[in-house]
């Protein structure tokens, strides 16, 4: 199974490739709009890109919308992938 | 009768050499040619043209930011750089590009056809859109060179995407003529993009119009020769910026040269098949516009793509209507069929010949097409004092085009 550290470090390697940004620039408290100048375009491929790595549909778009930082996004998608789990629906490492 | 003059103040160019108007320039007066064979499209069941002028690979994240990046296909990458290189060269700074009274006209035949394929290539199999990027649409949409032109330089006034294929760059340089002519913008950055992709190739193929010369794929195309049998599509993007003459006196701008007339009519007796008597009153507009007489033109630089029937209308209407001393070439030979850029890079090449004084002549021009006979259809470099010259451009769909452009010794 999956562990948390290892969600978060796939996270981590989806947005660096995907927004070429450095992981040095990816900290917890970093703000996806304020400090990475994201917009709502960059939402969505920020959810294409997620939803593809960790193989399944699994980002509700409300939640998203109460993402505002890396920890935030770090939360969401730990509680999605072992809720999925527990549904038996486990995300490939 | 025009009341602005309308000048020409930067030039910027993404060809099938590379980047920028000086290797354009230089390859074109050394008589290269960016023709080379796509050993890839060989594969494609049914496709007999193999050949292409494509730009050379361009890494577009040394040249932009990934904000900008993620809404362009290659067309729009091209664009822009080709519109940055022109602003430089005219010298415009953040304000005149931002006060609403500088505009963009970019065609191109139609969006990124390399993003279509892409797309259809994942949405036909899967009938899914769960992997589409946010930034398709804004890459295959008509106006997206235009639209990322704007955004990249910051500019605030009129924007405008004439696609009309082959003609689109002369037809959006004729639009920004009448738009600085009227009053309604000072400056335009005006031109057309387009990039290599078998599936354009493939549209000329159809209608048995692409070149097949496949195993001297450095010879084709042949514009106006006896052998010549088709296009060769290729990409690029030229940018010209227009300025009316107050304006560019106002800044102190170097002017290269001036648009004197635009002739564009549809033929409206055919689709496909080029029509000489359209093509005349193209260029017969366009005379006129510019208050000259006939025989003030001291040279035509052709469409001529290398076509059996396309070279031999657009001949038999210059003949008829220049007669048979005024000296004509075509770049198509040189550069490929450069579709929606083909009028504004080789409208560049034109203001340069201009400036020298030389026509270049038509490349792989060895036999001329016996229906041509007796044209003086330039075969060698050669000096020649020009003042004023027809650049003809003409589309599928009946399109024909003509800018009567003059250089910068009487502006």
């Amino acid at each position: 199974m999956i562990t948390d550290e290892e969600i978060r470090q796939k996270i981590i390697k989806v947005l660096t490739h995907e927004f070429e940004l450095e992981e040095t620039e990816l900290r917890p408290e970093t703000r996806l709009y304020d400090d990475l100048d994201m917009d709502s375009l960059d939402a969505v491929d920020m959810v294409v890109a997620l939803q593809k790595a960790f193989a399944t549909e699994m980002i509700n778009q409300q939640d998203l919308y109460e993402v505002r930082t890396i920890q935030d996004l770090f939360d969401l998608l730990i509680k999605m992938v072992h809720k999925n789990n527990n549904e038996g629906k486990e995300a490939p490492v | 009768m025009p009341t602005r003059r309308v000048v020409i103040t930067g030039r910027g160019a993404v060809s099938p050499y590379g980047l920028g108007v000086e290797l354009l320039i230089d390859k074109v007066w050394q008589g290269c040619s960016g023709v080379r064979l796509m050993p890839d499209w060989q594969d494609i069941k049914g496709l007999k043209s193999y050949i292409a002028a494509p730009v050379p690979a361009v890494n577009s994240s040394e040249y932009l930011p990934r904000s900008l990046r993620r809404t362009m296909g290659d067309m729009a990458v091209y664009a822009v750089i080709a519109s940055r290189e022109a602003v430089e060269e005219a010298g415009l700074d953040k304000r005149t590009l931002t006060g609403g009274n500088t505009g963009v006209a970019i065609g191109s035949t139609t969006g990124s056809p390399g993003v279509y394929e892409e797309f259809y290539k994942n949405y036909i199999p899967k009938k899914s859109i769960e992997e589409v990027r946010s930034g398709m649409f804004f890459k295959i949409m008509g106006h997206s060179c235009a639209a990322n032109v704007c955004l990249a330089l910051g500019i605030r006034g009129e924007q405008w995407a004439p696609a009309s294929a082959c003609t689109s760059a002369a037809q959006a340089i004729g639009l920004g003529y009448i738009l600085i002519q009227s009053g309604r913008q000072e400056i335009m950055l005006c031109g057309g993009a387009d990039e290599t992709n078998p599936t354009v190739t493939m549209v000329f193929d159809v209608i048995k119009a692409a070149s097949r010369c496949t195993e001297e794929p450095l010879l084709a195309p042949r514009p106006f020769d006896s052998q010549r049998d088709g296009v060769v599509c290729g990409g690029g993007s030229g940018i010209l910026v227009l300025e009316s003459l107050d304006s560019a006196r106002k800044r102190g701008a170097n002017i290269l040269g001036e648009i004197r007339g635009f002739g564009l009519v549809n033929g409206s007796r055919h689709i496909a098949n080029p029509d000489e008597e359209t093509i005349a009153k193209a260029m017969n507009q366009a005379i006129a516009e510019a208050g000259i007489s006939h025989n003030e033109i001291d040279y035509v630089n052709a469409h001529a793509t290398g076509t059996i029937l396309g070279d031999i209308a657009e001949g038999t209407a210059i003949r008829k209507n220049l007669g048979d001393d005024i000296p004509v070439s075509s770049f198509k030979g040189h550069l490929g069929h450069t579709l929606g850029a083909a009028g504004s890079l080789e409208t560049i090449v034109v203001f340069e010949m201009l400036a020298r004084q030389e026509i270049v002549p038509t490349l792989h021009l060895e036999n001329l097409a016996p229906e041509l006979e007796g044209m003086d259809l330039v075969q060698g470099l050669r000096p020649c004092p020009m003042d004023y010259v027809l650049k003809t451009n003409f589309a599928l769909g009946g399109v024909n085009t003509a800018l009567l452009l003059k250089g910068t010794d009487k502006p």
